[in-house]
């Protein structure tokens, strides 16, 4: 533990930790000081400018991203010559930026027009022309560049070299020649390019997937887990329901980290940011009877005619850790007796690395190992489903042909007396089942995931479930109420 | 007048290794041998010896910033700043050209007080003459035993001027590019490579011999109070006879512009710039003025690096101060915000008013922009992008005023 010590900013008596920049203790207390290159996980170069503060018994303005807290410090953010530095730099940052914000994309959430609009000095005093750098330049399969945005923080830079060490992005050239460029031979592709997006401050480097989508202004956020793999990285989701019309119809605009210290840091990775574009395609929205003839039915006639097949028992459960907690602990009241099936299997087994991404491709496998949840494997339930030992086969999100081939799957399916599918999204196979319920995507519900570390993380709901669509949790339980006695049959 | 460093350079054979000795050169090195490292650091503690490459500091206080080896254990390094850049400035190539035997001299003492094992000499890139001398020189001192508790390196830098900043010069030796970093940490805490770094200009190591075999005190009788012995300058310009020239610190500016014969023929001075482009002016009503690191303060510039440009009537404010700045905005290393920018900017303004294009706000508005750069960056390049427009500015306001087609008004 860090020394506490005692130190005046604009006159308040603050209370930090001996050593903290105080440009963090300033934001602890509450006062954000202006700022472009420092970032808490990419270090503080002090290069823009901008943070600077005065310090008493300092002959001129400090940069507070490079000054730490000790006992009796006296720092001002506020004061007048603070006040004019601060201006100072933001004009010097503006002499050669574009101004280009009618048609950014970083407009709305850009560190350039947010300190514009609060500092002021709105009339320009520049006569001459600006400078002209690269527009427009596709860096890597996520992330496009525009130079003459660029301000020079060498966030990206930082990035690229001390988080990934990948070194893509460098600055290259001289004093006000210099712009960020590829470093010869590389494209920024690493697992987790899209970050350097989030960590420039201005509009510089947007997402390739979200340029010219929506507005951010018309984005509501929600956090969320990310259901990725089992990192459960913290994200934040934006949709779009202000104006649907824009983005193609897409809800989700895009996903953005959220800072957690103990599990991603400020980052995740590019699967999991641009693994979103499936999330609405082939949404189930009502509740289906398949055979003998399709047909709609009602939540209450499905529940009723699935917990009479649960209750003959010779139940297999096929599920995946994309269950939440809550979902996990009905469908183990529900699915007791049951053989469960969930393990992760090659369609949800992924690239792994020593920063997030993590082996299996789904967030909570172990939520159900911490209920006592064991899975089968899926050897087993095919040489079941082949011997006819499964009479109702229940399977939850999961698309069976992309374990057993497409035909065989078909075939297998087919062996079970009685057969339910269940979940937010259409699959090669979904048609191939008795029943076909609409689940709620995650981002329609809120819930908890289980992390690899056994970290316990909530979501929240963003948006509105599609049609008739419930979450899992609330499908188990209206078909175990549908049934009481039977549930207690299958249990004993 | 007291000659240091100067002293023999008639003889022609001085860069030579066998001359260097017959004229009691490496006599400083063998004393400082027989002492301890702390009683050189303060020997030269006590010859008030400044850093004579631009900052001035005290080079025995700086030795002093070194934690010692049993606090701070691993390797130090000394790095000679050989990268002489500064427009104005050339008294380091001849120091070098004449005498690099003094040189080596003063950085194998150096080594010896600071307990370094490794040196470095970083030249700039566009010094191949004086590498070649150099090289030759170390080739010598190695092939006479003279380096066994040091060794020395040549390095040559790629031709950015800022690579003369102590910080940036690092910077570039680990092979990046060269940015200034922002200390503290200061290079003697955590310099090349991390560790404990004295970056000592080619002009001041070269002092040492002097100091070691004469005596701190002897160095220090020498100049004016707190600064001690000689110092070099580079006089160019409106001179009869521009070179380099050694005078006792704190000598007059009257008597400096004397020793390269003055103001040239027929014409009269308007202003000198003591110690290299970046450096404020001096006027005439300065000629008295004691030129040493401090009482040149009080004239409102410092003595740099003693590249002392002189400029008579037909020299224009405006354009002296274009060409300085155009050279900075070309030199801004480009890290820092209000330098990048600021320096452009200013250069672009000059550059309008000099086509004719002056609007009476460019006077409040170059003032204003010299307030707003200076003081706000990492190194004092950005200091000197502010401070140059501004001081001819202010020393020269008719000389902007008449560029400008409404410039009376203001």
């Amino acid at each position: 533990m860090a020394k506490k010590v005692k130190f005046k900013l604009d006159g308040r008596e603050i209370e930090a930790d001996e050593g903290r920049l105080v440009i963090d203790a300033a934001k602890d207390a509450g006062v954000n000081i202006p700022h472009y290159c420092y970032h808490p996980a990419l270090g503080n170069p002090g290069n823009c400018r901008m943070c600077v503060v005065e310090v008493a018994g300092a002959p001129k303005p400090q940069v507070s991203c490079r000054t730490p807290v000790r006992e009796g410090l006296d720092v001002k953010t506020e004061s007048e010559p603070i006040k004019r530095a601060r201006a100072a730099m933001l004009e010097l940052h503006l002499v050669n930026h574009p101004l280009d914000c009618p048609v950014c994309d970083q407009a709305g959430e850009c560190g350039l027009q947010n300190y514009y609009m609060e500092i002021g000095q709105y009339q320009s005093q520049v006569r001459e022309n600006k400078d002209h750098k690269g527009k427009r330049i596709e860096v890597g399969p996520h992330v496009m560049l525009d130079q003459e945005r660029c301000i020079l923080c060498t966030r990206c830079t930082r990035f690229v070299d001390n988080v990934t060490k990948t070194h893509e992005l460098g600055i290259f050239r001289r004093g006000h020649s210099e712009r960020v460029e590829l470093t010869p031979g590389l494209i920024l592709d690493n697992a987790y390019s899209g970050n350097v997006v989030d960590v420039c401050p201005v509009g510089a480097l947007t997402d390739r997937d979200f340029r010219y989508k929506v507005r951010v202004w018309y984005l509501d956020e929600t956090d969320s887990i990310c259901t990725g793999c089992s990192r459960g990285c913290n994200i934040s989701v934006h949709t779009n329901t202000k104006r649907p019309w824009h983005n193609d119809g897409k809800r989700v605009a895009r996903l953005k980290p959220r800072h957690n210290h103990d599990v991603n840091g400020h980052w995740m990775c590019d699967d999991g940011r641009y693994g979103i574009g499936a999330l609405d395609s082939g949404r189930l929205g009502r509740v289906l009877k398949l055979t003998p003839e399709r047909r709609d039915a009602s939540w209450e006639s499905a529940a009723e005619e699935i917990a009479k097949a649960l209750k003959a028992g010779g139940v297999a459960f096929v599920a995946s850790g994309m269950l939440s907690n809550e979902d996990w602990a009905a469908a183990k009241e529900l699915f007791a007796g049951a053989k469960l099936y969930f393990c992760p299997e090659p369609d949800q087994i992924g690239v792994e690395d020593d920063f997030l991404r993590r082996r299996e491709k789904v967030p909570n496998l172990k939520g159900a190992e911490a209920l006592g949840l064991k899975s089968g494997s899926f050897d087993e339930l095919a040489r079941d489903l082949e011997s006819g030992k499964v009479k109702t086969l229940y399977v939850v999100e999961r698309d069976l042909a992309k374990i057993w081939g497409a035909e065989r799957a078909k075939a297998l399916i087919a062996k079970a007396a009685f057969r339910v599918y269940q979940g937010p999204n259409k699959n090669e196979l979904s048609e191939s089942f008795d029943f076909r319920l609409p689940a709620t995507a995650y981002v329609e519900e809120s819930g908890h995931f289980t992390n690899f570390e056994g970290k316990v993380q909530a979501y929240c709901k963003a948006l509105e479930p599609i049609g008739q669509a419930r979450p899992d949790a609330e499908i188990f339980r209206l078909i175990a109420a549908a049934a009481p006695a039977a549930r207690r049959e299958v249990a004993a | 007048m007291t000659k240091i460093l100067t002293k023999h350079f008639d003889e022609p054979k001085l860069h030579e290794l066998e001359t260097y000795r017959r004229l009691d050169g490496y006599k400083g090195l063998a004393k400082a041998l027989t002492m301890a490292p702390a009683e050189v650091t303060a020997e030269v503690l006590k010859s008030n010896l400044r850093g004579l490459g631009g900052a001035g500091f005290p080079t025995g206080a700086k030795w002093g910033t070194v934690p010692p080896v049993d606090k701070v254990p691993g390797p130090r390094y000394v790095v000679v700043n050989c990268d002489e850049s500064e427009p104005g400035c050339f008294k380091d190539r001849v120091l070098v050209t004449r005498a690099p035997h003094q040189l080596i001299e003063g950085l194998l003492i150096a080594a010896h007080a600071l307990g370094a094992k490794e040196t470095y000499i970083f030249i700039r890139g566009e010094y191949q003459n004086q590498y070649d001398v150099l090289r030759r020189a170390i080739d010598e001192a190695n092939a006479a035993g003279l380096t066994k508790h040091a060794s020395i390196d040549l390095m040559r830098g790629a031709g950015a001027y800022i690579s003369g900043l102590d910080t940036a010069l690092l910077e570039t030796m680990e092979g990046k590019k060269a940015w200034p970093r922002q200390p503290p940490p200061f290079p003697t805490v955590a310099g090349l490579m991390g560790k404990p770094t004295v970056v000592n200009n080619v002009e001041t190591l070269s002092m040492l011999p002097f100091i070691l075999r004469e005596g701190g005190e002897a160095f220090a009788k020498i100049g004016s109070p707190k600064n001690g012995g000689t110092v070099v300058f580079s006089v160019s310009g409106h001179v009869r006879n521009p070179g380099i020239y050694e005078v006792p610190m704190g000598s007059t500016l009257r008597a400096v512009l004397a020793e390269a014969g003055g103001v040239r023929e027929g014409h009269k001075l308007k202003c000198v710039i003591p110690g290299g482009t970046s450096m404020p002016p001096l006027m005439e009503k300065d000629l008295d003025l004691k030129l040493d690191f401090d009482q040149i303060r009080a004239a409102g510039t410092f003595l740099g690096a003693g590249g002392m440009i002189v400029l008579d009537e037909t020299a224009d404010a405006v354009d002296v101060a274009h060409n300085i700045e155009r050279f900075l905005a070309h030199e801004s290393c480009g890290q820092c915000t209000p330098c990048r920018e600021g320096a452009v900017w200013t250069v672009e303004i000059l550059e309008r008013v000099m086509s004719g294009g002056g609007v009476s706000e460019d006077i409040p508005n170059l003032t204003r922009l010299g307030e707003n750069v200076t003081g706000k960056t990492i190194c004092a390049l950005g200091d000197t992008v502010g401070m140059v427009s501004r001081a001819y500015l202010q020393r020269f306001p008719e000389d902007f005023k008449k560029r400008i087609p409404d410039g009376q008004k203001s």
